[in-house]
């Protein structure tokens, strides 16, 4: 971790426009769980379904990719992440602090608010809420070191990136019940069935081999993004 | 003292060579790498700064590599051509920020020396995006010095700068000459190396052209066959009174008009107007045909 290049990287998030998409789409959950509270329809199955659908299928990889290529794709086209490379850092040590600052916004802006709305509608009712927050906060971690590592791979994170999201997870994930088992959304939901006694939630993929993907995914995501560092070349000019 | 070494780099992007078989060394002073665009200056700036691996040959920095080597930026400060810093930072945050990131033992100081340096200080509070190219350019200076590196590549410094600007920045630049640093920058324009450089590189489509002092690089680029186009009244009886005189190689008459190779430049435009008199031919235009940059490389390459 390097305090310096987490700090600028807090201010380059936090101060761009996109900044907007980090506070906007956990407000949306935020308010649709209250009015589920206030017009009293928030059984659990509801609840399960919301953060299912809305937390962990749509919150988590919007966020994440928005954060995960948010801390370091920018700097790479701008060039500059010239200034950062040009000061006697390990490389690995840039990586580690962009995939902190990546997994603390998703924290904050996925996880928390899962957690928060998933107790405004059902409480501490099967431990839901809880586990639901916990996929999310693994996912999280898992779809930032995969995002940082696109963006570091590729000028075109984002949208490959939301391809994967959406399209492979989303869409091929209903049909083939082999692309879903290939998802961190999958993997995800894994942790939360193992933690609620909801029988609402259910995964396809059991949870040793959901958290050893998941480990894996973190890792070599990581490693990945560390060795492109090592030798990225700057686009020149010519 | 430090000294950049290039031997024999090649650079090549697929089937297109950037930079091909260059040597040079670059020892304290300022070095003037001069080239037009698109020669392959950026892109030997780049090896040099260890933004881009060399395909071929080595570069080293006082004997050790540079690419993939992290620790070499202790000793090296590099200022980008592209114009973007942190712009939501303050001209004073960003250079602080450099300074800790390289881990000085007083960040603020050395952030106060550097500012100082590049005469910022008034602007320092100021976000770096409302800054002018001037500033920019001079911030950007600023996070490169702040740790006192013995060497300093600057890709383009003057691009956009207006005259004032550029002669700070040029007073800069001699200045930390004067201090023993080695000083790299490059440059498509003759003049501004001339003015500032004690030693000029010329690299014309990727190949190292010429070498020398200011002197040198000069006399090359003027002592060589100076191609003129001459539309007269007589072109024939002008052809045959050049060509009585001896001060041109070659006399082409063609539908446009005279193509003349001169041998001596000085004598060739001082001698021009008075043969033209002295025979009675009126000139209706004399035009250097190949005075472009370009073509004083592609001489340089071609020789």
């Amino acid at each position: 971790m390097n305090p310096t290049i987490a700090m600028i990287t807090f201010r380059a998030m936090l101060g761009r426009r996109r900044a907007l998409l980090l506070f906007g789409l956990p407000l949306v959950l935020l308010a649709m769980a209250a009015a589920l509270r206030f017009t009293d329809l928030a059984d659990l199955d509801t609840t399960a379904t919301i953060l299912q659908r809305f937390g962990i299928a749509t919150l988590l990889p919007l966020l994440a990719l928005i954060a995960g290529t948010g801390v370091i794709g920018p700097e790479i086209d701008d060039g500059q992440i010239m200034y950062v490379l040009t000061k006697p850092i390990p490389r690995q040590v840039i990586v580690l602090t962009k995939l902190v600052v990546a997994i603390v916004l998703v924290t904050l802006f996925a996880t928390v608010p899962t957690l928060v709305a998933g107790l405004l509608m059902s409480g501490m009712t099967a431990q839901l809420a809880p586990a639901f927050a916990a996929g999310v906060l693994v996912g999280g971690i898992a779809y930032s070191a995969l995002f940082v590592a696109l963006a570091v791979v590729s000028r075109n994170a984002v949208t490959i990136g939301l391809l994967y999201a959406l399209v492979w997870e989303s869409l091929l994930g209903n049909f083939a019940p082999g692309a879903r088992s290939a998802s961190v959304q999958q993997w995800a939901l894994s942790v939360t069935d193992a933690l609620t006694d909801a029988s609402v939630v259910r995964s396809t993929v059991d949870l040793p081999l959901a958290a050893a993907l998941l480990a894996l995914v973190t890792a070599a995501g990581t490693a990945l993004a560390v060795v492109r560092l090592r030798s990225l070349t700057v686009a020149s000019a010519e | 003292m430090s000294v950049l070494t290039l031997e024999n780099v090649s650079r090549w992007y697929g089937n297109v060579v950037a930079v091909n078989g260059v040597s040079m060394t670059i020892g304290p002073g300022v070095t003037g790498l001069l080239g037009p665009n698109g020669a392959g200056k950026s892109t030997l700036i780049h090896m040099m700064g260890g933004f881009l691996e060399p395909s071929a040959g080595s570069v080293t920095l006082d004997g050790t590599p540079i690419w993939r080597n992290p620790d070499v930026y202790r000793r090296l400060g590099l200022v980008p051509e592209r114009e973007s810093a942190y712009d939501f930072l303050t001209g004073r945050q960003f250079i602080l920020a450099m300074a800790k990131l390289h881990k000085l033992p007083d960040p603020g100081a050395a952030a106060r020396r550097a500012i100082d340096r590049v005469e910022m200080e008034y602007a320092a509070d100021r976000q770096i995006g409302n800054y002018s190219k001037g500033m920019k350019q001079r911030i950007k200076m600023a996070s490169a010095l702040v740790h006192d590196p013995p060497v300093l590549l600057l890709d383009e410094p003057f691009n956009g700068m207006d005259p004032r600007q550029r002669l700070q920045l040029m007073d800069l630049i001699r200045k930390m000459a004067a201090e023993g640093r080695t000083i790299l920058f490059s440059s498509h324009i003759l003049e501004e190396v001339e003015r500032l450089a004690g030693q000029i590189e010329v690299i014309v489509a990727g190949r190292h052209a010429a070498s020398g002092d200011f002197r040198e690089i000069r006399r090359l680029m003027t002592d060589r066959p100076h191609r003129f186009l001459v539309r007269s009244g007589d072109d024939r009886a002008l052809a045959a009174a050049i060509i009585a005189d001896g001060s041109a190689r070659s006399v082409h008459l063609t539908p446009k008009g005279l193509e003349i190779e001169a041998t001596d430049f000085q004598r060739f435009t001082w001698l021009l107007p008075r043969l033209a008199r002295d025979a009675g031919i009126r000139l209706w235009e004399v035009s250097p045909s190949d005075e472009s940059l370009e073509s004083v490389f592609s001489y340089l390459v071609a020789r």
